[in-house]
């Protein structure tokens, strides 16, 4: 099989703009990836399907990753102007501190696929996309109308951490019932109370429906869940 | 190639039939479980079937994204709880991907003893559950089964568990096989091939199962590649893909079997593939059997408590019974791992139901059905 970077050129002489890069796994097992904008998705994994060299027939996995929003703290250096007494004498200086800052780095949801090739027998070549953010710009173009083993998997993601495919033939949930509101797998899934509607007489269930009850009347906001 | 060429086609009614719907499932004897297809007829032709999901959902892989890696172990008993053993192998293979573990060879010859045996009650049950929805009510299930208690004997002699087996570590195995269990794993091979020849006689040339299989549920195989279908139901439509052939993981370079391939890619050709893996199975025991040596079942280096892989990501991937079992992970570098996902293969392979289903008779569906080889504990996870 073509190394990655040899697989990468081949793509870009063939998906002109294809805006790829090549993400490093640290781990042992050696398996590095191509990030793809989604803009070209569809172009880049048609080539790397009927490519007679590569010929990655045989889409194997579909994974969705969450990445919440994360919290940095770095260090900013801060030039302030201060009043000090000198001497008896009450000055204007000029001094340059460091501050702690904290930002917050937006979140995504990611999607990875592994390609193998069953009429070469190599592989596997893993790509992923990102969606934007993770609550109104959460779209990814599907593969499934090139790989049809996206189709359940693609539903599976949509279910759990919402994503959602653009092109996509039947995108409905897969695990979780009609009506379900929210995504399960998603990091910062709160459990709802009880998965039963009726009030169940178990205490522990009880004693955590009255906390939330009353947090919830405390902030004015609806419970997670359902 | 044509676009949508890999869907299942739309189909409509003959003149002004009316569509009778039909919910098949969950409580349907023969769905292996809680699964509903529903399924709409024109008279007995079937014209669309739309898989339900769900019923046994547990969310597993979130299950196992709070706890550490070991802990989840046992739970992956219970993806496919015919087949305990390989999911423990393929969850173990993934883990020691993602770390450089190595693993002792008398671990290794264990190990494929195991799933070697595995695979074998896991083909004789699928056949007698085939057969049992065929109308065969019981002999052949039970012929199956006689054979599957001798293997799950020995499963729970050394593990202490029939199927929850819960053996394999990153590293090794458990606890060490004893020239006893040795000796008694031989006595049950050596009487595998004579169990497979009864088998056969009682099935292969029977005229209903030939009626009933040949030329139904047909499976192209472009279609069965693009849509991701693996294990023996791939290889019954003709294409040559084994994973043990493929990446050769664990040993199984050292062993000598053919990959038996189907040739119409129908419901008796998935049947007879089994019958002729479970034959391959054996001569991979006899080698097994007859070469395993000494040594320590577990990595000296192998890290049980306080392990925490470095950061990255891998994917291991077997061939289980039922086709491509794999884990991806992702570590963080803390206890538990950041993402935790199966590649199960028994929800995969029904991505094409509906293409096999569509235009046969409504008391095919069950066969065709059948012929997948599911279990819903992998399905639904």
């Amino acid at each position: 099989m073509k190394t990655l970077e040899e697989i990468k050129s081949a793509i870009e002489a063939a998906v002109p703009g294809a805006g790829l890069e090549i993400v490093p796994n640290p781990s042992p097992s050696g398996q590095h990836s191509l990030r793809l904008a989604p803009a070209h998705a569809t172009e880049v994994a048609k080539f790397l399907r009927d490519d007679a060299e590569l010929a990655f027939d045989f889409l194997s996995n579909v994974t969705g990753v969450d990445w919440p929003d994360k919290e940095i703290t770095e260090k900013v250096k801060v030039t302030r102007t201060v009043t000090k007494t000198v001497d008896g004498v009450e000055q204007t200086v000029e001094e340059t501190v460091e501050e702690p800052r904290k930002r917050m780095q937006p979140g995504c949801l990611e999607v990875v696929y592994h390609l193998f090739s069953m009429a070469k027998k190599h592989g596997p070549i893993v790509l992923r996309m990102k969606t934007i953010n993770r609550t109104d710009q959460v779209e990814l173009p599907s593969l499934t109308p090139i790989y049809r083993s996206a189709e359940f998997q693609e539903r599976e993601i949509f279910d759990l951490y919402g994503v959602v495919f653009t092109g996509h033939p039947d995108l409905r949930r897969l695990l979780m019932w009609e009506g379900f509101k929210d995504h399960p797998m998603r990091r910062d899934y709160v459990d709802p109370d009880d998965y039963e509607y009726e009030p169940t007489p178990h205490d522990a269930v009880l004693a955590r429906a009255a906390a939330s009850k009353a947090a919830q009347e405390a902030t004015g906001q609806e419970g997670a869940g359902q | 190639m044509e676009e949508g060429w890999n869907r299942p086609p739309v189909m409509e009614p003959d003149g002004e039939a009316e569509l009778l719907e039909v919910a098949m499932g969950p409580h349907h004897p023969s769905t292996h479980g809680v699964f509903r297809m529903d399924v709409a007829l024109d008279g007995e032709r079937v014209i669309r079937l739309k898989p339900v999901f769900g019923y046994l959902h547990r969310n597993h892989e979130k299950i196992a994204e709070q706890a550490s890696y070991l802990a989840s172990m046992p739970y992956t008993d219970r993806l496919d709880y015919f087949c305990s053993l390989t999911n423990n192998w393929a969850y173990a293979l993934a883990v020691e991907k993602l770390t450089a573990q190595e693993v002792p060879e008398r671990a290794e010859y264990i190990r494929v003893i195991l799933a070697e045996l595995t695979r074998i009650q896991n083909h004789a049950s699928a056949i007698g559950f085939l057969i049992q929805e065929m109308g065969a009510s019981g002999t052949p299930l039970m012929y199956a089964f006689k054979e599957r208690e001798k293997i799950l004997d020995l499963f729970e002699s050394l593990t202490g568990s029939r199927m929850m087996c819960n053996y394999m570590r990153f590293g090794g195995c458990r606890v060490d096989v004893s020239a006893a269990w040795l000796s008694a794993a031989r006595r049950v091979v050596d009487g595998l091939p004579a169990f497979i020849d009864e088998f056969e006689n009682l099935l292969s040339g029977n005229e209903i199962l030939m009626a009933r299989c040949q030329g139904i549920g047909i499976l192209r195989p472009e279609l069965a590649i693009n849509a991701g279908v693996t294990g023996p139901m791939l290889r019954g439509s003709g294409v040559d893909y084994d994973i043990r052939k493929v990446d050769h993981y664990g040993i199984y370079d050292r062993f000598k079997f053919r990959v038996p391939l189907g040739d119409h890619g129908d419901i008796y050709d998935r049947y007879m593939v089994r019958v002729l893996e479970m034959r391959e199975s054996i001569t991979i025991l006899n080698q097994a059997l007859k070469e395993i040596p000494g040594g320590p079942i577990m990595d000296s280096r192998a890290k049980l408590r306080g392990f925490r892989p470095k950061p990255g990501e891998a994917y291991g991937r077997i061939e289980a019974p039922k086709g491509e079992l794999g884990f991806y992970l992702i570590s963080d570098g803390g206890p538990n791992p950041y993402r935790y996902r199966v590649r199960p293969p028994s929800l995969i392979n029904l991505t094409v139901l509906e293409d096999m289903c569509l235009g046969s008779n409504v008391a095919d569906v069950v066969l065709i059905f059948g012929s997948v080889d599911i279990v819903l504990g992998e399905v639904d996870r």
